[in-house]
């Protein structure tokens, strides 16, 4: 017997606990299933391209780390050498290599809470969340030694970093190097081939090669779709052609797979953090350069590979102490554009859970 | 299945839009200014005609042990929060383990982020969704007073402009041993209130025969 | 590495096919007309010599006299760059045309280039704010916002 159904819009509002921050979803459903899909954001929309043309080169920094707020090493890595990109500053040695390290160790931090929040979205109601966290608590402990800060370090410089590592610095983080492959291998022992996790998401949210080239996806998710494109090996940028790391791919675009590349990525992390201990000269950690930076007129675009995706920053000058235009290219939102795509045929258990496994953050969304 | 958006009860987006944007320019144009706090209470001594019952203290030392915080995390010190209740910095050891979805079990607001006019209606439904006694911590700079973002164009400079605020926790973002001690201030205050009416039993009584 | 074209070869190879389409090259940027920026950038994309399949970002900046838009794209395959640069004249309603049907990804970016700068795209699904709420009077980023 056939039932005669209307469809309804569903709003998935901003205050919602698991939409990972302040992100709507006007959701049209046929009795669960999702027909239509439309997003709506701009609840964080806080206007740092505008603040960014008031504030001087170094005063832009601590706006940035307040972009990708997990994340925050990342972006200013990127802002920075988008400066030194556009003034023709070089940097000295120590500083790179002490860059690199800061960046690995930030993806470790971000793909931790990553996946645990991708279990939280599982079901599982905070354990792993838990344990990930702390493993998380750890970096960010190194993290303090260096910047004093737990959140928004601020400690990347134009030309070079803040300040030199403490003398506590690397006895800890050998400490940490030498425990935390156990624990990632613990959580695979967990949770690996957990029958409700591979129920959950193997085979859900099917996101295929050309769709995802063609939407600007970058990070994890486009490389579980099977395409080798990282900007590390690609592009490299800093030191990065100096060690020696692989590039972990799914081969099926779907939710296990974007998790099973995160669970790898830190483990190459790790590899690469071990071979820049080893190479670390000595030497200045700062390039003297004025405090107000003027850089000639111009204009200068640097990426890095952040942990979610493809970080740029665009920058503009007119040879005067603030940017006349700084545009960030958001990595979240584009990695958002394929969402209606990915959800439509699926449930709302399942939308909840796609929507995890892309691992947005609102404040880079809105900026 | 083919979507027809002309249904009864389907809107199309673009009115949807409009309406919710005629919302927020309303309450932009009435926020101008700060809510007062309530009650100057951090200096006051406790006065001679305060007197505390055992009925009340009772009441009190039960909703000061165990406030249930609703959601309403935007942005960077949302994660702080997220570190006070982990592993490290427990708070459920204060009795704040719930993090309930839905306001009408909670009783205390942590604003942790950047308050914007989009979003500000939608965080005065909440607070108006929380049911009676209810309280509020401005939680980090952004929400004392807007913080770094303080001279933009859409952002609304503290959350007192919308909402009245109890405890203010500075910091960017603020540590979780300061958000636990904000919230050890707000027990203090809890603490003090007065729950009886001032006839006690019998008025009590009396305002339940009135119905 | 990601090999970035110079822009005066790219433009020699274009011009038999766009006679008076490409204004200047120098060594960075291509800039172009915006009426054949929609022809020029899908034969940018199909040809296998170039094969650009990947738009890395777009971007507006406003010079008081004009408005000029940045593409960057990227070719996967070839693992080679460019910048194409295009203008468009007058405050009051500037337009492009939108290139949403060559890659998805610029949906959006056109959509908060419209709110934040007011450009126009014809052609573009859904040309509405994405960010501001929809009463909100002007357009924030332009130099003579407040």
């Amino acid at each position: 017997m056939a039932i005669r159904t209307e469809p309804f819009v569903l709003n998935m509002g901003p205050v919602h606990p698991s939409t990972h921050g302040v992100y709507r979803m006007r959701a049209t459903l046929d009795g669960e299933v999702v027909v239509d899909l439309e997003p709506v954001i701009g609840y964080l929309h806080r206007g740092v391209e505008k603040l960014a043309e008031e504030r001087t080169y170094t005063g832009v920094i601590p706006l940035t780390d307040r972009l990708d707020y997990i994340s925050s090493m990342s972006n200013n890595l990127a802002y920075v050498m988008a400066v030194e990109k556009l003034a023709g500053i070089k940097v000295p040695e120590r500083a790179e290599y002490l860059r690199v390290i800061m960046a690995e160790l930030q993806r470790i931090c971000n793909h931790l809470i990553a996946v645990g929040s991708f279990f939280n979205d599982c079901g599982a109601y905070f354990t792993p969340f838990l344990h990930m966290y702390r493993e998380r608590e750890k970096i960010i402990d190194l993290f303090e030694m260096v910047s004093g800060q737990r959140l928004t370090y601020n400690y990347m410089r134009v030309g070079g970093v803040s300040q030199d590592i403490p003398e506590e610095f690397l006895p800890a983080l050998d400490r940490f190097l030498a425990q935390m492959p156990r624990c990632i291998d613990e959580y695979d022992l967990f949770l690996k081939e957990n029958e409700i996790l591979l129920a959950r998401s193997k085979g859900v949210g099917i996101l295929t090669r050309e769709k995802a080239i063609n939407c600007s996806i970058t990070g994890p998710v486009l490389r579980a779709t099977g395409v080798k494109w990282d900007l590390r090996k690609a592009d490299p940028y800093s030191v990065y052609d100096r060690f020696e790391f692989d590039i972990p791919t799914g081969s099926a675009g779907d939710c296990y797979d974007r998790y099973r590349v995160r669970i790898a990525e830190m483990r190459q992390s790790l590899r690469i953090i071990e071979q820049a201990l080893k190479q670390l000269p000595s030497g200045p950690v700062r390039v003297e350069v004025p405090h107000l930076v003027r850089p000639p007129v111009g204009e200068a675009y640097a990426h890095i590979e952040s942990p979610k995706g493809e970080l740029a920053f665009y920058l503009v000058s007119d040879n005067s102490i603030a940017p006349y235009r700084c545009h960030i290219r958001p990595t979240s939102l584009l990695n958002l554009s394929a969402l209606r795509d990915m959800a439509i045929g699926w449930k709302i258990a399942d939308l909840i859970i796609i929507f995890g496994s892309i691992d947005i953050c609102l404040g880079e969304v809105d900026r | 299945m083919e979507v027809d958006r002309t249904g009864e009860y389907i809107y199309p987006d673009t009115e949807l839009d409009r309406v919710e944007g005629q919302v927020i320019e309303e309450l932009k144009a009435n926020s101008q200014e700060a809510i007062p706090d309530p009650d100057q209470w951090l200096e006051e001594e406790l006065e001679q005609n305060i007197i505390l019952t055992t009925v009340d203290w009772v009441i009190n030392w039960g909703r000061r042990s165990s406030p249930w915080v609703s959601l309403c995390f935007p942005a960077c010190c949302g994660f702080e929060f997220v570190s006070a209740m982990g592993p490290r910095f427990d708070i459920s050891r204060f009795g704040m383990e719930i993090l309930r979805a839905s306001p009408r079990q909670a009783d205390l607001m942590i604003t942790a982020g950047t308050l914007t006019w989009k979003m500000a209606p939608n965080i005065k439904r909440i607070y108006n969704q929380m049911a009676e006694p209810k309280w509020v911590i401005a939680m980090g700079a952004c929400a004392i007073s807007g913080g770094i973002f303080r001279s933009s164009y859409s952002v609304v400079p503290g959350y007192n402009h919308i909402i009245p605020v109890d405890v203010y926790v500075p910091g960017c973002p603020p540590r979780p041993e300061g958000l636990i001690y904000g919230i050890q201030m707000l027990q203090k205050k809890i603490a003090k209130r007065k729950n009886l009416p001032q006839e006690g039993l019998k008025g009590l009584i009396k305002e339940g025969l009135r119905g | 590495m990601t090999v970035a074209l110079s822009a005066k070869e790219v433009a020699a190879k274009l011009e038999p096919k766009f006679p008076a389409s490409i204004i200047e090259s120098n060594k960075d940027s291509l800039l172009v007309k915006s009426e054949s920026l929609f022809e020029l950038i899908s034969f940018l994309k199909t040809t296998p010599e170039f094969d650009f399949n990947y738009l890395s970002s777009i971007t507006a900046v406003d010079y008081l006299d004009y408005f000029e838009l940045v593409y960057h794209l990227t070719s996967m395959e070839h693992n080679h760059s460019l910048v194409i640069k295009t203008r468009c004249y007058g405050r009051g309603n500037p337009t492009v045309p939108s290139i949403v049907s060559l890659y998805e990804g610029a949906n959006v970016q056109e959509r908060e280039i419209y709110d934040l700068m007011g450009i126009s795209f014809e052609g573009h699904p859904n040309m509405k704010r994405i960010f501001l709420w929809d009463g909100f009077e002007g357009h924030p980023l332009r130099k003579d916002y407040l």
